[in-house]
């Protein structure tokens, strides 16, 4: 009886199964028919971008202050009189920090809401996600975080750093303070993997030894054996690459061990104002990171965008570059679709080389030919206040490389 | 030597937090079978318990003080809460505890993400345990760690002098043996069970308040630590405060030596595969406990 009763189960597990199996492959046939490519509505008087970032999961702590920036921006363009005497419409996705919810997102903001540019995504691995959906619709997107280099897409403008606006540039200003070796700590994945290959090069070229590198699981919050080999290799930095909630276990470890800014200074890639705050100061005061912003970056159009930020959502609330990075993106695309004079997403790429924005870091300009922007870098350290100062900066834009090409020491990379 | 001397403390230390973590899973699954997926939610419990504390009383010292009486009681609560309304009906299925605990700890979760949001939160350490001891030869041991050390060791005396010479202990003990037996001698074998479960999943706060020293607090927490605790328990031998105690020493020594000739994941894979073989030896674990009990 039992066996029967199974038997039928199994049938109707299988009959499901191939259900949707055909639905699948159905789905499929009706994509490729449709490559062509969607255009924007933009019919009425308003024209929709989509905003697609993580308002839930892990990522959320970073991505949302990305969307409150996106936000100010499309605000600001509005009450100036829209785009192309349109006014913007946001509509807004959660990609809830999961790869495969960011691409189906994708796919709804290009397909249904026939938006005309989307803005978002963090992680490297949302970013691989929705590549291809951009790609095949040929639709754009405008990603505002630094990352690993080595990517372009005809569809992707990249308005954060890459590794030539920001690894690079950390790594010659520890040459410039004399520093002869280093230590690598990262996360274990694409991003420190790929940017301590970089740093390994840069190091052999330049005389600097590369005295050991350690990956800890993302995640990870056990730091003692890593500590204890920084801490006896004696080096005269660390190279951090670690990502999220691992730092505040590291940099706890690192200063109960007894090391300090002063005695081995960390220079980290990927804490900002926010993460700073949320490590606790303590921890952190006199580290170095390296961006492309600051809140604490000089200038009128800065002093604006922090005012206009924190009357918007808060005093308390820092800016920080990824913000930064994205607030510029909206205003990057207006520039592109007036000197396009459409919404048409091949005429705005091709309008897009040699745009100039007055940005909060300072001035930026569109590179046709990778899809990125000049940018300049610089390298901060953690203040008591939990803000970032400026110590050093590459005093003009530095125009991007994403494959290191213009390198001689990269030669072997990508 | 110095490098040596710096890894062996860190082992021991790493085997300190893997005591306190797996200490209160000693007692609860080792002495009542219940296999408790919930138990890094407790320890979860135990961590933002420190975290509330602080909001209140802001000077870091005493509320991390106040903090370990408080975390005790608010995850041993929740422990009898689970004992009460869930396991106490499954204790003839111990396979069913499992699935049963591993929802209420999804559950916890979600509660612990809707109460204090997803992302994680950080306590401030006192002054005094953020620094170091430095000894002779340039070896520093961390002041954290001590405290961490100190509560385990204290955690397990403790617990030892309540099994060995309390009336409570020796109920728990004769339970463990032959809960039948116990019964018909008198002693009410439920409330026992409570009591158990009550130290256990205290002991778990206890555990998560001294995490907060470490790292992070977060709702998932607890998933990264219940693997670990299950691993000593059970490479200790079930029921065996003693193994327990042996083999986290030995696990953190093992894991802090393994990560310091390679890596950190490699290190990881090198602890499992030892326990692996470890169990192919000796399945019942280090110790056992010889009962008069047929199962």
């Amino acid at each position: 009886m039992t066996l029967i009763r199974g038997r039928r189960i199994l049938a109707g597990a299988m009959t499901l199964v191939a259900a949707a199996a055909l639905a699948a492959c159905g789905s499929k046939t009706t994509d490729g028919n449709t490559s062509a490519g969607v255009s924007a509505d933009v019919s009425g008087d308003t024209v929709k971008v989509g905003l697609l970032n993580s308002l839930s999961g892990t990522m959320a702590i970073s991505e949302v202050t990305v969307r409150d920036a996106i936000t100010l921006a499309i605000e600001e363009i509005n009450s100036a009189g829209g785009v192309l005497g349109k006014k913007i419409q946001p509509v807004g996705e959660d990609g809830a920090s999961d790869w495969p919810t960011f691409a189906e997102k994708a796919e709804k903001l290009i397909r249904e809401d026939r938006v005309a540019a989307v803005f978002g995504c963090w992680t490297s691995a949302s970013r691989k996600a929705v590549k291809p959906v951009f790609e095949k619709n040929k639709a754009l997107l405008f990603y505002p975080v630094q990352y690993e280099g080595l990517e372009q897409s005809p569809y992707i403008f990249y308005t954060g750093a890459t590794t030539n606006q920001q690894i690079v540039p950390g790594l010659e200003y520890l040459k410039a303070q004399g520093a002869k070796s280093l230590y690598l700590v990262g996360s274990d994945y694409v991003f420190p993997r790929t940017a301590n290959k970089i740093i390994k090069a840069y190091a052999e070229a330049n005389g600097m030894t590369v005295l050991g590198e350690d990956y800890a699981p993302l995640g990870s919050t056990e730091f003692g054996t890593i500590t204890n080999k920084v801490k006896s290799a004696g080096a005269d930095a660390v190279f951090n690459t670690l990502n999220g909630d691992s730092n505040v276990a590291f940099f706890k470890e690192y200063k109960s061990a007894g090391l300090t800014a002063a005695t081995m200074p960390v220079v980290s890639v990927s804490i900002a104002e926010e993460e700073v705050k949320s490590i606790g100061t303590q921890y952190l005061e006199g580290q170095l990171t390296a961006w492309n912003y600051y809140q604490t970056t000089p200038g009128a159009a800065n002093e604006k965008f922090v005012a206009a930020y924190k009357a918007k959502y808060g005093a308390d609330k820092p800016t920080s570059d990824p913000m930064e990075a994205a607030y510029v993106s909206v205003h990057l695309w207006k520039a592109m679709v007036e000197k396009a004079g459409t919404f048409d997403v091949e005429k705005v790429r091709e309008a897009a080389d040699g745009i100039t924005f007055e940005a909060p870091e300072g001035l930026v300009t569109v590179d046709g030919a990778t899809q990125h922007i000049a940018k300049t870098a610089r390298v901060g350290k953690v203040g008591a206040d939990g803000l970032i100062a400026e110590v050093w900066n590459s005093g003009q834009p530095i125009t991007p490389d994403p494959y290191l090409k213009s390198y001689p020491w990269a030669g072997g990379l990508s | 030597m110095t490098v040596l001397i710096g890894q062996l403390f860190t082992g021991v230390s790493i085997g300190a937090v893997l005591l306190l973590i797996a200490l209160g899973l000693a007692l609860t699954f080792g002495q009542m079978g219940v296999i408790n997926m919930a138990h890094g939610e407790f320890i979860m419990a135990g961590a933002y318990t420190t975290y509330v504390l602080q909001q209140v009383i802001t000077a870091a010292g005493w509320s991390l003080l106040v903090a370990l009486p408080v975390a005790f009681v608010v995850a041993g609560t929740m422990g009898v809460l689970l004992e009460v309304l869930l396991i106490r009906r499954l204790y003839a299925r111990p396979l069913d505890t499992l699935l049963v605990t591993w929802g209420v700890s999804l559950i916890l979760q979600q509660l612990a993400r809707d109460v204090f949001g997803s992302p994680n939160v950080q306590t401030r350490a006192p002054e005094l345990l953020t620094g170091n001891i430095a000894l002779p030869g340039g070896i520093t041991v961390a002041n954290n760690r001590l405290f961490i050390l100190a509560l385990a060791g204290g955690a397990v005396v403790a617990l030892t002098l309540a099994l060995r010479l309390t009336r409570l202990g020796r109920r728990i003990r004769a339970v463990v043996q032959n809960r039948d037996l116990a019964a018909v001698s008198g002693i009410a074998t439920a409330r026992v069970d409570r009591t158990t479960f009550f130290i256990g999943s205290g002991l778990a706060g206890i555990a998560g308040v001294a995490l907060t020293l470490l790292g992070p607090i977060g709702p998932t927490m607890g998933t990264n630590l219940i693997i670990d605790a299950f691993l000593v328990v059970v490479v200790g031998g079930i029921g065996q405060l003693k193994g327990t105690v042996i083999v986290a020493f030995a696990l953190g020594v093992l894991q802090a030596s393994g990560e310091y000739l390679t890596t950190l994941s490699v290190a990881k894979v090198m602890v499992f595969v030892a326990i692996v073989a470890f169990l192919q030896w000796r399945p019942q674990g280090m110790f056992t406990l010889r009962t008069r009990s047929l199962a």
